[in-house]
């Protein structure tokens, strides 16, 4: 099943990714606000809603500045590999029926290639920024994505044995019976934990964690090129929210309501549920963090593989 | 791994509770009547300036923002020619209105005076003068003074006598 209209849905998938990306600036801050019995932002507009515009301008208007010590032209195109490879991701995400820019039938893996990539840009941006906190900064989103790349990407695989393939528009027609949520739960557990490493949101911001190394990889950056960074990450948010729906929640399945609305509903569920964790949990030292990955969620995965194996080999045979 | 979900439970849980922020300029905050903000000139009762120009205010100011100059009206009476607080100085210590021997330099409970311009933090005497007695309703250093001034002669003051004629208590 390809889309109808491929054209109108990248240029939709774009705008509405991007305009969700930086409504989410909002909504996190509203969100942090409410959760520490505060108001947020709420003086721009509507209940604030302006602010991201007014933000927008002012980020707009700074100077874009390149260090003298930096490596220019990495410094430069950093930023917009994050861009790049989280907006490629969005190409294979199947909203709704008939809304997908391309229905790949490696989607999957084509999902975690890019997020994997997106890594680069980290890593290029602290090299490049020629600063001892940027370089530390780089390295450790070196250490930590590439090591929660791997249990993401076993996590998935009891979904690629439960649906039999690798397209996500298959995966979501598998959920018709039951959402993979159920079967599939310590897949999901795993996942969402990597997602929030993948995105470095807050409990695993050790990348930019500014209590230790100022603002991490993006020290250097300032203006619009900071921007990329900053819209980069709610978009890595949002997609990863997408992929959970997609993945574990049935993505567009639903009673009653438009499949366009479930998918939205679930998506923002989880978009919520990353910002409650920010507001929530202290960053672990990064030593936990590594031992986390390795020790523990690395072999959970593969017991969840083992098993998921075990059991589809034994009964869906 | 309990404490973690009961963690994101409790920050949930903040949802309902009633917010802490105080929505400033709509609800403005109590003052209290002894708040140290924007600095007046008052007035005596009948309504005559108390200011006697005695520079101890700017004798006491620690940032030296208070600028007059002290001169006389035909009956005698000092007041300041010009009077000049540079806001933008001030520091809002206290020290003028403690060191003022007549009331007339007080802080009020005031704080919004920011301007886009920097020259328009300095107040002259027509800005800071008001038209009433501030904290002092009654106080009327002429009145309790016992100095000389046109209208008034030495021992017309409240709680004051006669000047004693020298030449009548002669033994």
């Amino acid at each position: 099943m390809t889309s109808p209209h491929p054209m109108t849905a990248l240029v939709g998938i774009l705008v509405v990714a991007l305009g969700i990306a930086s409504g989410l600036i909002w909504l996190e801050r509203r969100l942090l606000a409410l959760w520490q019995d505060r108001y947020g932002p709420n003086r721009v507009g509507p209940f604030g809603l302006l602010q991201v515009v007014a933000d927008m301008i002012k980020i707009f208007a700074k100077e874009d500045w390149v260090p003298p010590f930096a490596d220019k032209p990495v410094f430069v195109i950093a930023p917009a590999i994050i861009m790049v490879t989280v907006l490629m991701s969005f190409a294979v995400l199947p909203i709704a029926p008939g809304i997908i820019v391309s229905d790949l039938n490696i989607a999957l893996l084509f999902f975690l290639a890019m997020s994997s990539l997106g890594v680069y840009s980290i890593v290029l941006a602290g090299w490049a920024s020629d600063n001892k906190y940027s370089l530390m900064g780089g390295m450790r989103a070196a250490a930590q994505m590439l090591s929660y790349e791997v249990f993401m990407g076993l996590s998935l695989m009891g979904v690629v044995l439960l649906a039999g393939s690798f397209s996500l528009v298959d995966i979501v027609h598998a959920q018709r019976k039951i959402w993979f949520i159920v079967p599939q739960f310590l897949g999901f557990v795993l996942f969402l934990i990597a997602g929030l490493a993948e995105s470095r949101r807050l409990p695993f911001d050790l990348p930019e964690a500014e209590s230790e190394l100022v603002a991490g990889f993006h020290s250097e950056y300032s203006g619009m090129k900071f921007g990329m960074f900053f819209v980069g990450e709610y978009l890595g948010i949002t997609l990863i929210s997408s992929m959970i729906t997609i993945l574990f929640l049935g993505g567009w399945m639903g009673p009653v309501l438009p499949p366009l609305l479930w998918f939205f509903i679930k998506t923002f569920f989880f978009l919520s549920l990353f910002i409650l964790i920010r507001a929530s949990l202290p960053r672990p030292r990064f030593d936990q963090l590594m031992a986390w990955a390795w020790k523990l969620m690395l072999p959970l995965a593969l017991a969840n593989l083992l098993v998921t194996g075990a059991v589809t080999l034994a009964f869906y045979r | 791994m309990f404490s973690i979900v009961r963690t994101l439970w409790d920050v949930f849980r903040h949802s309902f509770q009633r917010r802490v922020t105080r929505q400033y300029p709509e609800q403005p905050a109590y003052l209290p009547p002894r708040w140290r903000g924007r600095i007046v000139l008052s007035r005596d009762p009948d309504g005559g300036e108390r200011c006697v120009g005695c520079y101890l205010c700017a004798i006491a100011c620690p940032v030296d923002c208070i600028a007059l100059q002290a001169t006389e009206d035909p009956t005698g009476r000092r007041y300041p020619e010009f009077f000049r607080i540079n806001f933008s100085r001030c520091i809002f210590c206290g020290y003028c209105e403690d060191a003022c021997p007549t009331y007339a330099i007080q802080l009020t409970p005031d704080f919004e005076m920011s301007e886009y311009n920097r020259q328009n933090l300095v107040y002259e005497k027509e800005d800071l003068l008001i038209s009433g007695p501030g904290k002092y309703p009654d106080y009327n250093f002429w009145r309790v003074a016992g100095v000389q001034i046109g209208g008034k002669d030495k021992g017309e003051s409240e709680r004051e006598e006669r000047p004693t004629d020298l030449h009548s208590i002669l033994p």
